[in-house]
């Protein structure tokens, strides 16, 4: 490797730290295409600071950037608060609008005969180019980013504030509207530095994917965070060195992809918050609401004294065969129940006393429907939960009352099954 | 005429491009705007890319209907990864939406950097067109040499005029109130795929002629201008149309003016036509809202002056204009109104009511002194308590609201303060007899 790459490595590491860390508040904080609309408009703003500069010189374009792309941000809030067009509408007509006079500035350029040479190279800024960035861009763009993240790390817990409950931090007198301000300023200094290496269309990328993947990993912020910013340095780094090893690989694409990559991963295989896990754990769930209805429909066949074999069980719900065959199985290896060719499957002591549990459970759900249509919104007939956690004390104990005087609720004892 | 259009026909041709390519944008994006999910659009005219190298790889043409298949499979597919990212893996929709549509741009760019690079496929082309050669490439058409965009481009254009009005009613109810649309049972995810198909159709066939960036901007710009100028959805598409046609018009006459990108400057000039609308469209506009804003406030003054006068002729002291309600530079506005309209004069040291100006001020000061025996009797609010509020009630309570309020409190004579309640005044007409 030689020195240069081993800087350019460096920078858009850094970079991706930097864009992690605050893609992570924009996207929590419902901004995430903000930050397109932002890359969108400092087009025009690169291609006034080579008009201004006269030369390629990347500080002067990468202010002209961060100006129209604040610029483009204010005028999305301006648009939002005090006229009929909505956020969406507005982020639309700023990126568009901003990006056309920037495709006309820069076609200005190159059409223009006083300025020869590069000009300044404004393509590569669309798609994005690390392969040709020269040591002292790559020293501000490291630099800035560096800066940025030293920034969010001083103000973490105010930006988090600020993004959780803006309501609450103003009435705590937190000036709200300065460190939004500060927020979206860093937001645009990121996109703005990123312009060179990633490009315009996929600045959007680099600052989005590392703060929704890392929400699937973690459940505090603070975690997300830095799992973001980690992200993001992966990103950059890997992204750059594919694109650097092999021949028309251009960069933004690339370390979009690897992005894409480790949040397709991470939306499937994350613990907890993953598809997998997600349905796994819904899979659970569902075999253990079955297997408590085959509890409750064994006690009460025993109730009935009724012939309770596989044929029965099937009956009276739309198992399948193969369903309800696995449910019984498991009865008799938990030993909930025990099998005899007359009368069937009959509960063990263990087996009773769950199935007593889900019995009573079941009919102060369903006698809740008859008795108080008016709290039928909070029924859960179907589920096994406990009533007691979600209806108010006295309605239970009336229930109660009332099955115990029918003799609908069953005890231990051993008249409870006649 | 003939020799006319022979010297401009590549200026009338490109406009010609410009107008069926931004006219079909403009009549879509009403419905994205209406449905909130203008950025969708912008997601979908990026991610068709990848739809395009794919049908390039397949038929080995830059043209026809491969790429229409292409693009509108990858723009379904946008929509549908879109929800599937949103639902299932429970991302906010804006950030779904980023991570698909520039995932999926990222791979058009790559297919096509290293596959197509060789054919006259390149990303710089799909992003900004060129406009401005599409009537170099022509082909014959009924005996006339007519760009092949015009004839890409119009068949699309009629198809999505077809598309609105077959299903006009549908769209409209979808776009308005989803909930009502699923209650009548209309499909209303089979709509949104269509609309997005359509929206990816568009895209496609606008590419090779005109651009990414012009798609975009003419699907949301003409749409949002649309929308701040009417009420009504037909207005609206006629509007946005308008704008469509006055941005190829126009983009093109600056582009060539200042030499520089078409497609860059039609979007220029559509968002100058938006930022117009901003500004002085006449209902929606800021100078309107702004222009409401003042007639509403000072009237609120010119009857708080006259309440004032009333309030101090009834107590026998004299009024002068510092006693006045405190906005300096409105009240004199506001006197000179009032002066005007025969309500107030002159008096030694101050300002006094006419009989006209009288016959007002009663029925705000029966208004108010209502409103404040109101809140009194039935609120139990304290005495000291009604009369700020009744204060800024008395300038909406109309004669209905007051008849009704001196029924319920059985016609009242004093307010809570043990001052009188002036009478209702007999219409204007029999006092004058």
């Amino acid at each position: 490797m030689t020195y240069n790459t081993i800087l350019v490595l460096v920078g858009v590491g850094l970079l991706g730290a930097g864009a992690g860390l605050v893609g992570s508040f924009a996207v929590l904080r419902r901004q995430a295409l903000l930050g397109d609309a932002l890359a969108h408009a400092a087009l025009p703003g690169l291609c006034l600071g080579f008009l201004a500069v006269g030369e390629r010189n990347l500080f002067a374009m990468l202010l002209g950037a961060l100006i129209t792309g604040l610029l483009g941000v204010g005028l999305v809030a301006v648009l939002r608060n005090k006229t009929r067009v909505r956020e969406d509408a507005a982020i639309g007509v700023v990126l568009s609008v901003f990006f056309g006079a920037g495709i006309v500035l820069s076609r200005l350029i190159q059409n223009s005969t006083t300025m020869t040479g590069s000009k300044a190279g404004l393509d590569s800024y669309i798609l994005g180019k690390t392969a040709g960035m020269i040591a002292a861009d790559v020293m501000l763009i490291a630099g800035v980013a560096a800066a940025a993240i030293g920034l969010v790390a001083f103000l973490f817990k105010e930006f988090l504030l600020v993004s959780f409950d803006a309501a609450f931090a103003r009435v705590q007198g937190w000036p709200v509207q300065a460190i939004d301000f500060v927020l979206t300023a860093l937001i645009a200094v990121i996109v703005v530095i990123g312009l060179p290496a990633v490009g315009v269309v996929m600045m959007a990328a680099l600052l989005i994917i590392p703060g929704v993947t890392a929400r699937f990993w973690s459940e505090r912020m603070s975690r997300v965070v830095v799992l973001a910013a980690a992200f993001g340095v992966a990103m950059g780094l890997m992204g750059t060195a594919v694109s650097a090893t092999y021949n028309k690989m251009p960069a933004g694409p690339v370390i979009t992809l690897v992005g894409t990559a480790m949040f397709a991963f991470s939306a499937l295989a994350a613990p907890r918050r993953g598809l997998l896990a997600r349905a796994w754990n819904r899979r659970r769930d569902i075999w253990q609401a079955d297997y408590a209805e085959v509890l409750r429909f064994a006690y009460e066949f025993e109730e009935a004294k009724a012939v309770r074999g596989l044929a029965e069980f099937q009956r009276v719900k739309s198992w399948s065969p193969h369903r309800i065959r696995k449910l019984l199985s498991e009865t008799l290896r938990s030993n909930d129940a025990t099998f005899a060719m007359s009368p069937g499957y009959s509960l063990t002591a263990t087996g009773r006393a769950k199935a007593i549990d889900v019995v009573r459970r079941n009919r102060v759900w369903r006698r809740l429907v008859s008795d108080y249509p008016d709290l039928v919104s909070l029924a859960r007939p179907l589920t096994n939960e406990s009533p007691a956690e979600y209806l108010p004390s006295l309605v239970v104990a009336d229930l109660e009352t009332k099955l115990v005087a029918e003799g609908l609720w069953p005890t231990l004892s051993p008249e409870g099954v006649r | 005429m003939n020799q006319w259009f022979e010297a401009n026909s590549l200026a009338i041709w490109t406009i010609v491009v410009g107008i069926l390519c931004n006219s079909a944008c403009a009549i879509l994006g009403c419905y994205l705007v209406l449905r909130r999910m203008s950025l969708l659009g912008d997601a979908i005219s990026h991610s068709v890319l990848p739809g395009l190298a794919i049908a390039f790889l397949m038929t080995g043409s830059v043209s026809g209907w491969g790429m229409a298949v292409g693009a509108a499979v990858l723009g379904v597919l946008t929509a549908f990864l879109t929800q599937a990212v949103h639902k299932l893996a429970e991302v906010p929709e804006d950030a779904g939406m980023g991570v698909v549509f520039t995932s999926l741009f990222a791979i058009g760019v790559i297919l096509i950097t290293r596959v197509a690079s060789q054919a006259d496929l390149d990303p710089g082309c799909v992003l900004y067109g060129l406009i401005e050669f599409t009537p170099l490439d022509t082909a014959p058409l009924l005996g006339w040499e007519v760009p092949r965009a015009v004839q890409t481009l119009g068949p699309v254009l009629l198809v999505t005029i077809a598309f609105v009005t077959l299903l006009w009613k549908e769209l409209k109810i979808v776009s308005f109130d989803p909930a009502l649309a699923v209650a009548m049972g209309i499909r209303v995810s089979l709509i949104h795929y269509l609309l997005m198909a359509m929206v990816a159709g568009v895209t496609v066939a606008s590419f090779e002629a005109v651009g990414s960036i012009i798609v975009i901007a003419m699907l949301i710009v003409p749409a949002a201008t649309a929308h701040l100028l009417t009420d009504r959805l037909a207005g609206m598409i006629g509007w946005s149309v308008f704008v469509a046609i006055v941005s190829a018009v126009f983009g093109y006459w600056g582009a060539v003016r200042w030499n520089t990108s078409v497609a860059g400057m039609m979007s220029v000039v559509a968002g100058l036509l938006f930022a117009t609308a901003v500004v002085f469209a006449p209902r929606h506009g800021l100078v309107s809202r702004f222009a409401r804003r003042l007639r509403l406030s000072l009237r609120i003054l010119r009857e708080d002056i006259l309440s004032r006068l009333y309030r101090a002729e009834e107590s026998l002291t004299t009024i002068t204009p510092k006693s006045l309600p405190n906005a300096t530079r409105s009240r004199w506005l506001a006197l000179m109104q009032l002066k005007r309209a025969g309500q107030i004069e002159r008096s030694p040291g101050g300002w006094r009511l006419t009989s006209a100006g009288q016959t007002i001020a009663a029925e705000l000061v029966r208004s108010h002194r209502l409103w404040e025996t109101y809140l009194a009797t039935r609120l139990d609010l304290p005495p000291d308590h009604v009369h700020s509020p009744a204060e800024r009630m008395e300038h909406y309570i109309d004669r209905a609201l007051q008849e009704q309020l001196a029924r319920e409190l059985a016609d009242p004579h004093r307010d809570p303060h043990g001052r009188p309640i002036p009478h209702a005044t007999i219409r204007a007409e029999v006092t004058v007899e």
